[in-house]
């Protein structure tokens, strides 16, 4: 992040100010990705009217980024009505997309309206992998010549690449991949719970062993001594600090108008359908509870010498059972960076893991983007 | 007789107030900028039909004790850097396109 955005981030703070919000316009997808938390039927999306006013609220409450997501956003055949009001209002619009959809006229489109930011799904720089992911044959080729049209329109185009343990070995080759195109690129090795609560799919995530590795590459992480040094104590100043953005600056608006604080934070704070934007952003109960976390109120994490360094996601721990306690998927990554086990793990041993949860019963619920940088905390957008 | 200078704020460029200051997003370039309070006023009423010198005059005049002719001339400097980085859009002619940017209204916030 510039120094002038955390700035802006620290200032919109102060002022309450919802400066980035994730939008799903759609669970609908051309692709089957075997890793998916997404219920891809269409229960009910917000038409474009409703889309719109939604665009027109938000502006009103001072949102600058918006990223819209999916699903597949390109599934809507109203995406270009709703991505010009976006403009209209003059949001910053980056875009998430498997980009299967994006030829040249799409491209061209999308530089005149001037969108900042384009990022696609890439699971390998070998079709036989990328494919076997997506279930797609011929998707790898089809994503990399979109990227080709919209590079070609000087677009800002990020690789994003979830890591998992049938693609662990391919980040080096879908990193140069990004390279050859001009393409930047970004990598999350973490797969999380199916929006009906299922985590079967969590066995697709890469194991201890390959984080390990993950985590001393240099290319990814810096000086690798440093990353995985073990942590300093926490200190009153990380006891008081906020964990991530989610309901902060920040919050995320499901295909159906749930309002969550964040696409990985399962906690319904309204509906935009039924109220305001703003008035969800300003008086939601739930906001409020989310906005009252502190690390120091986090009965183990807070005697955890990760304390101060672990990139805790209280969506995950809220998808575990309890948004004060820990998040074992940030436990096991600490782990596996400085190999000291957290307070959660030592106190884990030995028990089953977490049993199947149901974070929500019914539709509509959450999803979406969810691919962040490996060295960065959690954070929506 | 000077020549008309019409500015319009880029089609291509993200804005939105924060509190007194106004952020703004090049497409082009990927780079954050913030508007100080003249500046403001500027890419706000370039309208892109208004000719800068009713612009200094109407706008940034009657809320600045500034010289009409210093002030257009640091206007029409501000404006050309803000061209450079693609934030706003400079001609001899009406510009009507990026007329079409919808500023939408800032509500009341409390700091926290």
């Amino acid at each position: 992040m510039s120094v002038l955005l955390q700035e802006m981030s620290e200032r919109a703070l102060r002022l309450g100010v919802p400066l980035s919000v994730q939008l799903d316009i759609t669970y609908r997808c051309n692709e089957q990705c075997v890793h998916c938390y997404l219920d891809h039927n269409d229960h009910g999306e917000m038409t474009t009217v409703e889309i719109k006013r939604l665009l027109r609220e938000m502006a009103d409450a001072g949102v600058f980024i918006l990223t819209l997501s999916g699903g597949e956003i390109f599934m809507r055949k109203d995406f270009f009505e709703i991505l010009e009001c976006a403009r209209e209002y003059t949001f910053c619009v980056k875009l998430k997309t498997n980009a299967v959809l994006i030829r040249e006229a799409q491209a061209a489109r999308l530089r005149e309206l001037g969108v900042q930011s384009v990022q696609i799904s890439i699971y390998s720089h070998r079709p036989e992998v990328h494919d076997a992911i997506t279930k797609i044959p011929g998707s790898l080729c089809r994503s990399i010549n979109a990227i080709r049209f919209l590079k070609s329109q000087g677009l800002r185009v990020i690789l994003a690449n979830v890591l998992m343990s049938v693609n662990m070995q391919d980040h080096h080759g879908v990193r140069t991949l990004a390279e050859e195109l001009g393409a930047d690129y970004t990598l999350d090795p973490t797969i999380t719970p199916m929006m009906d609560g299922d985590r079967s799919i969590l066995q697709l995530n890469a194991g201890e062993s390959a984080l390990r590795e993950l985590f001393r590459d240099e290319a990814y992480v810096g000086n690798a001594e440093e990353f995985c040094a073990p942590p300093p104590p926490p200190d009153e100043s990380s006891m008081g600090s906020l964990p991530c953005s989610a309901g902060h600056t920040a919050c995320y608006v499901s295909p159906y108008g749930e309002f969550y604080p964040c696409v990985q934070f399962p906690l319904s704070c309204g509906n935009v359908r039924q109220q305001p934007f703003l008035d969800i952003w300003r008086n939601s109960p739930q906001l409020r509870e989310v906005r009252a976390i502190r690390l120091r109120d986090l009965s183990s994490c807070s005697q955890c010498a990760h304390g101060s360094t672990c990139t805790r996601c209280p969506g995950l721990a809220f998808s575990e059972g309890n948004m004060r306690g820990p998040s074992m998927l940030d436990c096991e990554k600490s782990y596996a960076r400085t190999g000291i086990p957290s307070q959660n793990l030592l106190a884990q041993k030995g028990k089953p893991s977490p049993a199947r949860l149901v974070q929500i019963q019914i539709v509509p619920a959450i999803m979406g983007g969810r691919l962040s940088a490996i060295s960065s905390a959690p954070s929506a957008a | 007789m000077t020549k008309k200078i019409y500015v319009a704020r880029s089609p291509r460029i993200a804005a939105r107030m924060l509190g007194e200051e106004m952020l703004v997003m090049s497409a082009r370039e990927s780079t954050l900028f913030t508007l100080n309070p003249t500046a403001t006023i500027l890419w706000k009423a370039a309208d892109g039909d208004t000719p800068l010198d009713e612009i200094v005059e109407r706008r940034i005049c009657s809320e600045f004790e500034v010289n009409p002719e210093d002030a257009l001339q640091d206007a029409e400097a501000l404006a050309e850097d803000l061209a450079k980085h693609g934030i706003l859009l400079i001609s001899e002619q009406p510009i009507t396109r990026a007329g079409a940017l919808v500023q939408p209204a800032q509500p009341e916030f409390a700091p926290r």
